[in-house]
């Protein structure tokens, strides 16, 4: 099992590195979306079966598919493709990987010179999900819950148009049938 | 080493068995659509027209298979395989009989609905990657239609699971031993028939291809084994959203006197010849009615029954 | 959603009706006398040629495909010379049998005429002139024209008043 921790573990961090360095948006979505299955896999070893198929439903299925409908219909050619060639310099990313790598050093350290917990995978099951979503986490559920319905009813609010008439014709037409309904 | 040579050899039956039966879905969908249209279908190659399907696929690999040089070309390849792939896992969880499944997993419905949110990819990318804007416009149009019929899809679901208390599709099927899921959760069985046509873009809802619309929507430029590739696909979603429906609904292998494989074959074919016969008498949507459709009767009706089911749950138990 | 159910019904029921479709090799589909398919040169009576060259087929194609070089025999008698119709411009319309004056020109129910080379399509007049009157049996033109071509002599024709002699002064 370590073996395949492991390998997946690699396969997340290859994937994720040539998310930042690809230079077409769709291959580069695509490297994420990779990276998001090895992490649900990541998670189905550590023990969380259902954290991991939430993943996959959720990231990569729906909101990967949007930031791909975005970019299909923003039409991106060749010419971004060498705009972000251009961006891409050695002066623009070596300072925050610098930085970057200092935390992971940090974090390194802290991982392999402490004692922590364990490393057991006890398979949490739905059942104790919901549990602790809906014991525990009560008020922070509640209070998603308000927030997304909220975002419901404002998108839905936004996409809501009303009827524009174009043609004079149409327009007569239209309020006729208004006068003749009050 | 005997249960990993057991489940190889399941993996190899099924994969064999699920690609033939897809293919002669083919010439049963061609046959069933004449004989409710007054015709006979294919009826030339071999008894019944049964080597049609042969024929086809000699066909397919023969042909020429063209990459159009405006393409995108690696997604243009990868995009065919998505669909096939995804459907095919989803087969990896479906119970068929007792014994007869590669893996039991404890969440086994959501991993089919995992499968099938990943199936949108084939459409989305085999549309981007032609570079045509028919192409775009069905791969636009199934990427909005495909994610939101998943929604109720999964909602549509989560009734069964309240009642049988489990993700497990073995359990689901065992808790229908005294009824079948279809008598106390009805609503649940439609709406799930609806989203289960949506997802696999079936006439009616074939909004994504369209024909009179888009040519063929988002497989518009592809041609040979790629095709057959969306072509399998499709007929392999069919296969598994009546192999679901069976599972969920109704009763999976359950049933008297014959052996449990032989039931769910045949309640499995009773629901693909339903899926055909929508085919052969239903108009299409136009696409903004399909939304608002989903959006505006099914989600709440999906979250009535949820709300109505737990309620009685909370009832008995 | 009723209506939907009941199109399905409907739709379901169509199992069980008989089927329209004609099996067509081994079942030849019933054509009408007046069908208009394969073009065919005919015959009088006596097995001479109708047509005359007079070029009214071809003026009357609406996609040129009848093209005929016309010549005389030593009697008279007018006769195409050659006779091309190239089948795969003809449109099958039959103006051309509408244009003819010695209902030589036919269309006759037959379609079975398809060839693997596109060049057999173009029919000579042999491949034209059949040994039949086609749908007009009896008619002869030469029978009832003025003109005396080898078939009859002059005023012998058909209602036809013996030659008036111009040269004398009676009535």
């Amino acid at each position: 099992m370590d073996i395949a921790f492991y390998i997946t573990a690699a396969v997340t961090v290859i994937a994720t590195i040539l998310v930042i360095t690809r230079h077409n948006p769709v291959h580069a979505l695509l490297y994420l979306n990779v990276s998001l299955l090895s992490h649900a896999m990541l998670f189905y070893l550590l023990g969380a079966p259902f954290a991991a198929l939430l993943e996959i439903i959720i990231y990569a299925g729906a909101i990967m598919v949007l930031f791909i409908f975005v970019i299909m219909l923003l039409n991106l050619g060749k010419e971004t493709e060498e705009q972000e060639r251009k961006w891409l310099k050695m002066k623009v990313w070596i300072g925050p990987s610098l930085l970057a790598a200092i935390l992971f050093a940090e974090f390194l350290v802290l991982v392999l010179w402490s004692e922590s917990a364990a490393f057991g995978p006890k398979t949490v099951n739905p059942r104790e999900v919901a549990l602790s979503l809906f014991g525990v986490y009560m008020i922070g559920v509640e209070l998603a819950a308000m927030l997304l319905m909220a975002a419901v009813v404002g998108a839905a609010h936004i996409g809501r148009h009303k009827r524009l008439v174009l043609h004079r014709f149409l327009k007569e037409e239209k309020e006729e049938h208004e006068e003749a309904v009050i | 080493m005997n249960e990993v040579f057991r489940y190889l050899l399941m993996i190899v039956v099924m994969l064999f068995t699920l690609t033939t039966i897809a293919a002669w879905l083919i010439w049963l969908e061609r046959r069933m659509l004449a004989l409710w249209q007054d015709r006979y279908g294919p009826n030339r190659a071999g008894p019944f027209g049964l080597l049609i399907v042969a024929a086809d696929t000699i066909k397919l690999f023969f042909k020429e298979d063209w990459i159009p040089p405006f393409a995108e070309k690696t997604i243009f390849v990868i995009a065919p395989a998505i669909v096939a792939a995804a459907v095919l896992l989803s087969f990896v969880v479906v119970p068929f009989a007792p014994g007869i499944l590669v893996a039991d997993l404890n969440i086994g419905l959501l991993f089919f609905l995992a499968m099938s949110s990943l199936g949108v990819y084939s459409i989305v990318l085999g549309g981007w990657a032609s570079n045509n804007k028919y192409s775009l416009l069905g791969a636009l149009r199934g990427a909005s239609q495909m994610i939101s019929y998943e929604v109720f899809m999964g909602l549509s679901l989560m009734g069964v699971v309240m009642l049988s208390g489990s993700f497990r599709l073995t359990d689901i099927v065992m808790a229908q031993k005294d009824h079948w899921f279809v008598v106390t959760q009805p609503v649940g069985f439609i709406l799930f028939l609806i989203a289960g046509i949506a997802e696999t873009h079936r006439l009616p809802f074939d909004i994504p291809e369209a024909e009179s619309e888009l040519v063929a929507g988002f497989h518009s430029e592809y041609s040979g084994m790629k095709f057959g590739m969306f072509f399998i696909g499709e007929y392999l979603g069919i296969t598994l959203v009546s192999a679901m429906v069976v599972t969920i609904f109704f009763g999976g292998w359950l049933g008297p006197f014959l052996p449990p494989l032989v039931w769910f074959a045949l309640k499995t074919f009773v629901f693909i010849v339903l899926f055909i016969l929508l085919r052969a008498s239903l108009p299409r949507p136009r696409y903004d009615q399909l939304m608002e459709y989903g959006w505006k009767i099914i989600l709440p009706v999906a979250l009535l029954n949820l709300l109505i089911t737990g309620a009685f749950a909370l009832l008995k138990g | 959603m009723i209506s939907l159910l009941r199109t399905m019904w409907l739709t379901f029921l169509h199992m069980f009706r008989k089927r329209e479709t004609i099996q067509y090799p081994e079942e030849k589909v019933v054509l009408h006398p007046r069908w208009r398919g394969r073009i065919v040169l005919t015959r009088d009576p006596d097995m001479g040629e109708r047509c005359v060259g007079c070029y009214l087929c071809a003026a009357a194609c609406p996609v040129d495909c009848i093209s005929l070089q016309a010549t005389e025999d030593e009697n008279g008698r007018r006769y195409p010379e050659f006779f091309r119709i190239n089948f795969s411009r003809c449109i099958f319309c039959g103006y051309c049998e509408e244009a003819c004056p010695t209902y030589a020109i036919q269309l006759i129910p037959d379609f079975e005429m398809g060839e693997y080379d596109r060049q057999n399509l173009v029919y000579e007049k042999e491949d034209l002139l059949i040994n039949s009157e086609g749908k007009y049996p009896g008619y002869n033109y030469y029978k009832v024209a003025g003109l005396a071509a080898g078939v009859k002599g002059k005023g012998e024709g058909e209602n036809e008043e013996p030659p008036v002699d111009v040269r004398s002064l009676l009535p």
